[in-house]
């Protein structure tokens, strides 16, 4: 037993010792995020996107970078969703493998965490679908190495809210939210605010746990208020339970929610029930521009995208513009070429501001589910 | 291997043995099985955050300096431990056992609901104070004063408690007294672990403090080896750098975690240190141990092969 135990981690430590030792023409990129655990089919979808993008900019020469072309490489890890694992992680792309900039995490508990070891090792980061503006600005600061390529909780928050109110003439919004969530917290907070500010109602505000799967004591309470719209920010599959139960509870209130909902899932545990529900969206899917994507990626891993995939692209894309404008393969040249960069991304015309790194005036797309179909409806920018 | 990579993983290594050693004093040497230890590190966390965060953040703090914030932090958590103590320590094995669970777990939800503190978005922009020099004081500190204890009057107590609760009643040891004691103390150290957690992550949530940390804490004294504090030293670094080392294996990665904490466990049942420590007396303790095992083996062996010759 013992001896089997040693050739197991000399076996281990033998294989972790191995795969340094680049070529100088290859420009490594990190990537990080959930491989495992309850975010692992964003994260699995995230790395698989930038993979397929990056062998397609190899097959076609690679980038030329100051008068002479380059590879693409990215080394991807897990970070289980834990921030404490996005440090170890961070530290190991920033240090070890020596990477020119990193793309990920796709949550902001995650991000958060990851910018005092980029300001030191001056590599800058592109999240991907990190919607807390505390990612790029901490205290009116705006933190030198991150970037984004989505919009931001307090900005889908008003959309959100000017949608139900300008669109759905609700004048009363009840909001059930996950108060363990910190995605969840935000969303709630900005919709309150809007919603309010436009001269709307918050009837009812309830919360329940991370892990809960009964709603019926919150959704009671909501439908005793009876609002116009119940607004759900959290993710598909307590979306799909609560509305549910809300149904069977004879909830007849419109549904509403945000970029949390968006998934296969929704529309097979939900059903009938998210029926006639709108929500928030980061594009249009039926867009044309991203229809060729979609195919590309169906083509190669056999399956169809998530959100995360199309974030992801825009990532990409926004690095790669961001190493030509910067003309060398160094982080601290990269960070300062994406500040102020335009780059038409398929979620839309990707411009980071100088002063927050967030993509401004990125337009919101509100989607509706029809017969288990997302039908877009419209753009929509919050005022 | 790069030096900020390594220097990360020993820095959290030493962050968590703090919390394993005081969890390894009241489980190893007084023998209180707690899941609830990662309320009393998230207690240390925000209090320690509260104290030395700047006063123009938000969510503000003190600004005061991060000594005071490691003493906050550990008296705040210790605090806290002596009221769940007196109401939950008389509960016998088990139930005490899952009054701590539901208390980590009460503590968890309690810091989802202040927005003071950031609610479950988590608080932001805590000064990243802990450096590596910081936390290897700390953690000889803890390491002396622990050592020390178990020397200790009190500590030989606290292993009577843990061998038989009722003799050491008979023999005169306040039992309550003496797990309280120890109650608090494994609190203390949990929650100054919490505060370097805080100092080194620079960004804290609630969420980092749920069960699932608890378990890890207790899996680690566990695998170190009850009753042995360089047991608790040791599982501390293994277990904190072993999923860092099979990063190679990518998915598997956690599989291969599992698989190998169950064969380390497999082959020492007792844990890498179970009861041994490494002390130049405590080796020569497990040689001569060693010895008169396989000395008595061999007596043993001869007596019955002389049997069957007669």
């Amino acid at each position: 037993m013992k001896k089997l135990l040693f050739a197991a981690l000399a076996v281990a430590l033998v294989l972790a010792g191995c795969g340094g030792g680049g070529k100088s023409d290859v420009i490594k990129v990190g990537w990080l995020g959930a491989l495992t655990g309850d975010q692992a089919v964003w994260g699995e979808n995230e790395l698989n996107t930038v993979k397929m993008l990056f062998e397609e900019y190899n097959a076609a020469g690679g980038i030329e970078v100051g008068g002479r072309k380059y590879t693409l490489e990215v080394i991807g890890y897990d970070n289980k969703g834990d921030p404490q694992e996005s440090v170890n992680v961070t530290k190991r792309l920033t240090g070890q493998d020596k990477v020119v900039a990193i793309i990920g995490p796709n949550s902001s508990g995650n991000a958060i965490p990851m910018a005092p070891i980029l300001e030191k090792a001056k590599v800058p980061d592109i999240a991907t679908v990190a919607t807390n503006p505390k990612v790029t600005v901490q205290d009116g600061k705006v933190k030198p190495y991150n970037f984004r390529v989505c919009f931001i909780d307090p900005y889908q928050g008003a959309v959100a809210a000017g949608f139900a109110y300008d669109r759905l003439n609700a004048r009363t919004a009840a909001v059930l939210y996950d108060v363990g969530d910190d995605y969840s917290q935000g969303l709630r907070e900005f919709f309150k605010v809007n919603f309010e500010k436009k001269g709307g109602t918050i009837v009812a505000d309830e919360s329940f746990n991370s892990g809960d799967v009964d709603f019926r004591p919150q959704l009671s309470k909501i439908k005793a208020s009876n609002p116009d719209v119940i607004f759900m920010p959290y993710f598909f599959k307590e979306v799909a339970l609560s509305a549910n139960q809300a149904r069977d509870l004879g909830i007849k209130a419109t549904l509403l929610g945000g970029d949390g909902w968006p998934s296969d899932q929704l529309i097979s545990m939900g059903g009938k029930a998210v029926e006639g529900s709108y929500f928030v969206n980061h594009l249009d899917y039926a867009d044309p521009a991203v229809q060729d994507f979609k195919t590309r990626y169906k083509a190669k891993y056999g399956k169809e995208t998530e959100l995360n995939g199309f974030l992801a692209h825009d990532a990409v894309l926004l690095f790669v513009e961001g190493l030509k404008k910067a003309g060398k393969a160094n982080g601290e040249a990269i960070a300062k070429a994406l500040e102020g960069i335009d780059v038409q991304g398929i979620t839309g015309r990707i411009h980071i501001s100088p002063e927050t790194h967030n993509p401004e005036g990125k337009d919101a797309a509100i989607e509706k589910i029809v017969d288990g179909q997302y039908v877009f409806q419209e753009k929509y920018a919050a005022q | 291997m790069d030096w900020t990579y390594i220097q990360g993983i020993l820095m959290l290594a030493g962050i968590n043995m703090i919390a394993v050693l005081g969890l390894s004093l009241l489980t190893g040497f007084t023998g209180l099985f707690s899941f609830g230890h990662a309320g009393f590190m998230a207690i240390g966390a925000y209090v320690g955050a509260w104290i030395s965060a700047s006063p123009t953040s938000t969510p503000a703090g003190l600004g005061l300096p991060f000594v005071l914030a490691i003493v906050g932090g550990g008296v705040a958590a210790g605090a806290v431990s002596y009221f769940i103590g007196r109401i939950s320590l008389n509960l016998k094995g088990d139930y005490f056992c899952i009054a701590t669970l539901g208390f980590g777990e009460a503590i968890r939800l309690i810091f989802n609901n202040v927005n003071r503190f950031g609610g479950a978005r988590g608080w932001p922009g805590v000064p990243g104070k802990s450096t590596f020099l910081a936390i290897l004081v700390a953690d000889v500190v803890a390491v002396l004063f622990l050592a020390n204890l178990v020397k200790s009057r009190h500590g030989r107590n606290m292993i009577a408690v843990r061998e038989e609760e009722l003799a050491a009643q008979i023999a005169g040891i306040d039992v309550f007294r003496y797990k309280m004691l120890s109650l608090i103390i494994s609190a203390v150290y949990a929650g100054v672990a919490g505060v370097f957690f805080a100092h080194y992550m620079t960004f804290i949530q609630p969420k980092m403090f749920s069960l699932t940390k608890s378990t890890e804490l207790t899996i680690i004294v566990i695998f170190g080896g009850l009753g042995s504090i360089s047991g608790s030293v040791l599982g501390a670094l293994v277990l904190t750098a072993l999923p860092e080392i099979l990063r190679t294996f990518e998915m598997w990665r956690l599989v291969f975690y599992g698989a190998a904490v169950i064969l380390i466990m497999v082959s020492r049942p007792k844990g890498l240190m179970g009861g041994m420590e490494l002390t130049p007396s405590g080796i020569r303790k497990m040689v001569a141990e060693r010895n008169a095992l396989r000395e008595a083996k061999a007596r043993l062996l001869a007596e019955a092969q002389g049997g069957e010759e007669e």
